[in-house]
């Protein structure tokens, strides 16, 4: 037997009724209708998710829209120290910095908005924040909405989450 | 009201009903084509348009598309030549609608004293005028291809020229089985002809008399409707949307229109000639008349909604067997479709007419 040649398994040669194809067309329509039929009758077998109704259960690991974490008295644990701003590829963050009032603590973000339709979800400016301010693990990518504005987060909804 | 009064309100009113009914028919199989597409491919299909909440199964979809349509620019690309790329999408959709004209709709109604065919003209040329008539289609395709100035609708209007010719010939040869049998081509005649019984037993429907016949008509009205297995002019994984790629807006739903219309009116004239037209089987003009003898009594009014309801089923019934076939059967190559068209649809069809002769000649003889 020559080396390299392999036997390959053709496809049968086609029957007569089989070649004239009417009765494979019906059988077919038959598959196509049984399909129809029980989708019909059973709606909960279809394995569409009705987004953004239903919402698919994530991994737990997986990373979706940042959150800001808070301290025990619940003000912002974040420091507006700009590494998270700095190391963002999509530059979609943006913090305007303000003096804190507590005297134990430098600096506070006035502002902190993500731009979530430029946030590309690379984790980076989790990895960058030196204080654990930021994380990525609310389980939900960008939700679906009806302009721009509504998906610039600010502060309160990012603290909320 | 006196009588020329009478005949144009008549006329007026069955022209409305008639068209009311087809084009009503073309918006449901949008939706039915949305909606039975994603039941048969374990989807959930449109269920989004909404009216004051109600989204009745996505069924206000139509509507919606019909809205987008309205509102969307009316472009036309600079390459495209301006006359005939406006005058192409009224090609495509006229012969589709005058089609309707010669269908029989139910059996004749007596009103004020005056029987009334459900009928718009009962054309003594009868099928002949739609081979005619649907055969102008073409035109309405080749006019989109070329006056696009593009070459995808060019390759695709192309390609549906030659699908057209070649399967005109057979759809017609496949129906002079059926007017050898009938003894005529006025639609109404064939559909009286249809009330008999075969051998005592069998309604004497068209398709039971020509078996070979029916699939050969069915195979080549799916091919003079573009519709999947033939859908080649159209194919999107080759031609993007072939003959109206280049077409928006209201246009494009002109084509869109004029493809479910196609469908709508072939539906009909599948009912009309092989499967009874508004014939009920056994059903009389005084009630059932069943073979044994059996007999059950029916008022002349439930006699005529069951005739009209017959007529309409049967309609319905072949509209969705282009969306079901359509969603069962894989597109057929180029070279299959002229193949089948030239090598087994002629050739069959006549010998159909010939064996359908011959056995005429013996059962006179």
């Amino acid at each position: 037997m020559t080396i390299g040649i392999k036997k390959v398994a053709r496809p049968r040669e086609m029957s007569f009724p089989e070649s004239l194809y009417l009765v494979e067309i019906v059988k077919g329509l038959g598959v196509t209708m049984g399909h129809m039929l029980s989708n019909i009758v059973r709606q909960e077998g279809i394995k569409t998710i009705e987004y953004p109704e239903v919402r698919r259960e994530m991994p737990p690991r997986f990373r979706g829209c940042h959150r800001l974490m808070k301290r025990e008295d619940g003000s912002p644990r974040c420091v507006a120290c700009y590494c998270c701003a700095t190391a963002c590829p999509a530059k979609c963050i943006t913090i305007v910095a303000g003096e804190s009032p507590d005297p134990g603590v430098e600096k506070y973000p006035v502002r902190f908005d993500i731009d979530m339709l430029r946030c590309v979800f690379c984790g980076m400016c989790v990895e960058a924040c030196p204080c654990d301010a930021i994380r990525m693990d609310t389980g939900w990518f960008t939700p679906p909405d009806d302009t721009r504005e509504k998906l610039i987060f600010t502060i309160d909804t990012l603290l909320e989450k | 009201m006196t009588g020329p009064l009478f005949d144009i309100a008549v006329a007026v009113a069955r022209i409305a009903v008639f068209f009311a009914f087809c084009f009503g028919l073309v918006v449901v199989m949008t939706w039915v084509e949305r909606k039975g597409a994603a039941y048969i491919q374990d989807r959930r299909g449109p269920n989004r348009a909404d009216i004051f909440g109600i989204r009745a199964w996505g069924l206000f979809h139509p509507l919606a598309d019909a809205l987008k349509f309205l509102f969307k620019e009316d472009f036309i690309p600079d390459n495209a030549h301006r006359l005939f790329y406006q005058m192409a999408p009224m090609f495509s959709l006229a012969p589709a609608i005058l089609g309707i004209a010669i269908i029989p709709f139910g059996p004749d109604v007596t009103v004020m004293g005056r029987t009334i065919a459900l009928q718009i003209a009962d054309l003594n040329v009868g099928i002949l005028y739609l081979f005619a008539v649907s055969g102008m289609t073409v035109y309405g395709v080749v006019l989109a291809g070329w006056a696009s100035g593009s070459k995808y609708p060019l390759l695709g209007g192309l390609r549906s020229s030659a699908q057209m010719l070649s399967y005109e010939v057979s759809m017609g040869l496949s129906l002079l089985g059926v007017f050898m049998v009938f003894e005529s081509v006025r639609l109404s005649q064939i559909v009286a002809g249809q009330g008999g019984l075969l051998f005592g037993v069998l309604p004497k429907w068209g398709v039971l008399v020509q078996p070979l016949g029916f699939i050969l008509f069915l195979v080549a009205q799916y091919a003079e409707a573009n519709r999947t297995p033939f859908d080649l002019p159209e194919g999107e994984s080759e031609l993007v949307a072939g003959y109206h790629t280049e077409y928006g807006s209201f246009k494009f739903s002109m084509f869109m229109m004029a493809e479910y219309l196609h469908m709508v009116v072939g539906a009909a004239v599948v009912a009309t000639l092989f499967f009874g037209g508004r014939q009920v089987p056994y059903l009389g003009g005084a009630g059932f008349l069943f073979p044994g003898g059996f007999a059950v009594a029916v008022p002349p009014a439930l006699v005529l909604l069951l005739r009209i309801g017959a007529f309409v089923a049967k309609v319905v019934f072949f509209a969705w067997l282009y969306v079901w076939v359509r969603w069962t059967i894989p597109r057929f190559r180029y070279d299959q479709v002229m193949r089948l068209g030239w090598k087994v649809m002629l050739p069959l069809s006549l010998l159909n007419i010939f064996a359908t002769g011959l056995i005429m000649l013996l059962l006179k003889g």
